[in-house]
């Protein structure tokens, strides 16, 4: 292809040609076939579809508490990173190691355990029972779960940026007089824009597509407590395939569509970094 | 340059009387108080209530679930497809590892970018792709049942849907690994005359070994634990005495659940838990080691 130098390694062809094999067989090829199949849909069926009632509130749920659910682990995430680059305390490297539990526990697993603990008589239900608060089979469920498992992206895209932090920036601050909120706020957070704006998106990304953690604790109720996975499943076993596969193009199109707006906002803000650096 | 960076930096650190840039020692308490509640609620809890579960009905009544013969049927199932999966995405991520990092060509960028891709595709759709492709109205369906072939609701679907929900691992892994480890060593071995088989075995593997097992771990444990995908495509067919079914772990804690047997499908549970836990340990430690393999690939660009 465009190599200019002499090839001294073998297997360039093998290894590539197998790459496009197994990737077009494994992952292009069926999932093209979400595309084809919408495509035998007239554009007034396919509206139809995904713009019914039940679609429109499932929607709604599963944008709605994916956003909150990576919004709040932005907060938290920066709260961990920051503790765990930062200070010293008793057990700090199995918490460390703790943090990613959310990817090593499968989501049955995760589903059924925050169903029990949030259950009215659970550890944690039982707690919130008489403030009123119900958790299990309610919306706040949904974004219980949604929270769970996206708490390791942000903790693990911000801790490395931290601590590759230079110190002697904290310390230019504190020279010219910021204190600890200040330095921080105007010149910490600045840096960690970018390892947040990845994180939120793959926190976000994952939580849309999130099936197994949600459904134990959802209830599962259409229009209140469905989320759009499972109006797929529920339509797959109603053998309605092409209206799964019109609901599934939804989604597709949405998480594309949040890392091509991440991945612009990047962009920019290393664009703005770099004009703010040449300053 | 690098060195007095650290040793300044852990001075910072450790020194109590730099004040300017350390918060004072209420403000750094109310933090970490803060974040260790939240990850007490959020993780510890829950992980700590699976056990509690699993053995509320004491040891008896757990050891009695893994007696279950669908419940030992599942195991098998899960073990068989992880078996399959799992390898194949390595053979796949050492392969595309292979051709990025070594080798320059258009497109490498989007080629990366493709091989994310079933990270960001719900599991839900994951299994919906294949149904498409060879269930009942798909392009392949009579061809399969004149030949009297499953593929959706039996075993080979689930090792399809499980083999796309954990695509990327290895190759993630791998791919910047080889990317930072560069290809002068095996160009060299090349030149001193080693075939390229004998190149990959002797020089480059052992240069990944820990990077690949850390690939292979994580890609396992999502194999074995992955509920959307399979559930999509498995059909749900109990096993059973001399039958395999198409229930693996993760669906056998669901049927468990639904049928009130709580304890049941926590005893299950804590069986993947336990895998979870196994896993980050296994992932804590192989982290250490690739640190030093990177490491040392950096000093020896440097040299």
């Amino acid at each position: 292809m465009t190599s200019n130098s002499f090839r001294v390694l073998p297997g360039f062809r093998l290894t590539l040609g197998y790459t496009l094999l197994y990737l077009s067989l494994i992952v292009l090829i069926p999932l093209a076939g979400v595309f084809v199949k919408t495509s035998t849909l007239s554009w007034e069926q396919f509206w139809h579809i995904v713009s019914a009632p039940r679609a429109l509130a499932s929607y709604r749920l599963s944008f709605g508490a994916s956003f909150l659910a990576a919004l709040v682990n932005v907060f938290f995430g920066i709260l961990v990173a920051w503790v765990l680059v930062r200070y010293e305390f008793f057990g700090k490297k199995i918490v460390d190691a703790l943090v990613d539990m959310p990817f090593a526990l499968p989501t049955a697993v995760a589903g059924i355990t925050l169903t029990a603990l949030y259950a009215p008589n659970g550890w944690l239900g039982h707690l919130l029972a008489p403030l009123g608060v119900k958790v299990a089979f309610t919306q706040l469920g949904v974004f219980i779960a949604l929270t769970f498992i996206g708490l390791p992206f942000i903790v693990r895209t911000v801790q490395p940026v931290l601590e590759d932090l230079d110190p002697e920036i904290e310390e230019a601050a504190a020279s010219l007089g910021a204190n600890r909120w200040q330095t921080f706020r105007r010149v910490i957070l600045p840096l960690l824009i970018s390892p947040l704006l990845t994180g939120f998106s793959l926190a976000f990304a994952r939580a849309l597509g999130e099936y197994g953690s949600v459904v134990f604790i959802a209830g599962n109720m259409p229009m209140k407590t469905e989320i759009t996975p499972l109006l797929i499943i529920t339509k797959l076993e109603q053998f309605d395939y092409a209206g799964a596969t019109a609901l599934a193009m939804v989604m597709l199109i949405g998480s594309f569509a949040i890392l091509l707006a991440v991945n612009l906002l990047q962009w920019r803000s290393s664009r703005h970094l770099a004009q703010l650096a040449q300053a | 340059m690098g060195e007095t960076t650290t040793f300044f930096r852990a001075a910072a650190r450790r020194d109590p009387r730099r004040r300017a840039t350390a918060e004072s020692a209420w403000v750094r308490r109310l933090l970490i108080v803060g974040a260790l509640s939240f990850l007490a609620v959020f993780l510890f809890v829950p992980l700590v209530s699976v056990f509690a579960e699993a053995l509320s009905k004491g040891l008896g009544y757990y050891l009695h679930t893994f007696r279950n013969p669908r419940t030992l049927s599942a195991i098998i199932l899960t073990f068989i497809v992880a078996g399959v999966s799992v390898p194949l995405n390595c053979v796949f991520g050492v392969a595309a590892a292979w051709a990025i990092a070594k080798f320059d060509f258009r497109g490498k960028n989007i080629l990366v970018t493709l091989i994310d891709l079933p990270f960001s595709v719900s599991p839900v759709i994951a299994g919906l792709i294949y149904v498409l492709l060879f269930g009942a109205p798909g392009p392949f369906w009579n061809w399969l049942s004149d030949h009297d072939l499953k593929i959706i609701f039996a075993m080979p679907g689930i090792v399809l849907a499980t083999t796309f929900v954990t695509f990327p691992f290895v190759a993630r892994e791998l791919i910047p690994l080889m990317q930072a480890q560069g290809r002068t060593e095996e160009e060299a071995a090349r030149v001193l005359g080693a075939s390229g088989w004998q190149t990959f075995w002797r020089v480059t593997l052992p240069n990944i070994k820990w990077g690949l097992l850390y690939g292979v771990i994580l890609c396992n444990a999502r194999a074995m634990g992955e509920f959307g995908a399979v559930s999509v495509v498995s059909g749900h067919i109990s096993g059973g005495a001399g039958t395999l079914g198409t229930i693996t772990i993760p669906l056998r804690i669901e049927v468990l659940y639904n049928e009130y047997n709580t304890t049941g499908a926590f005893a299950l549970a804590s069986l993947l838990a336990f895998l979870g836990l196994v896993t980050l340990a296994l992932k804590t430690w192989i982290e250490r080691k690739k640190t030093a393999a990177l490491h040392a690939a950096e000093m020896d660009l440097k040299a």
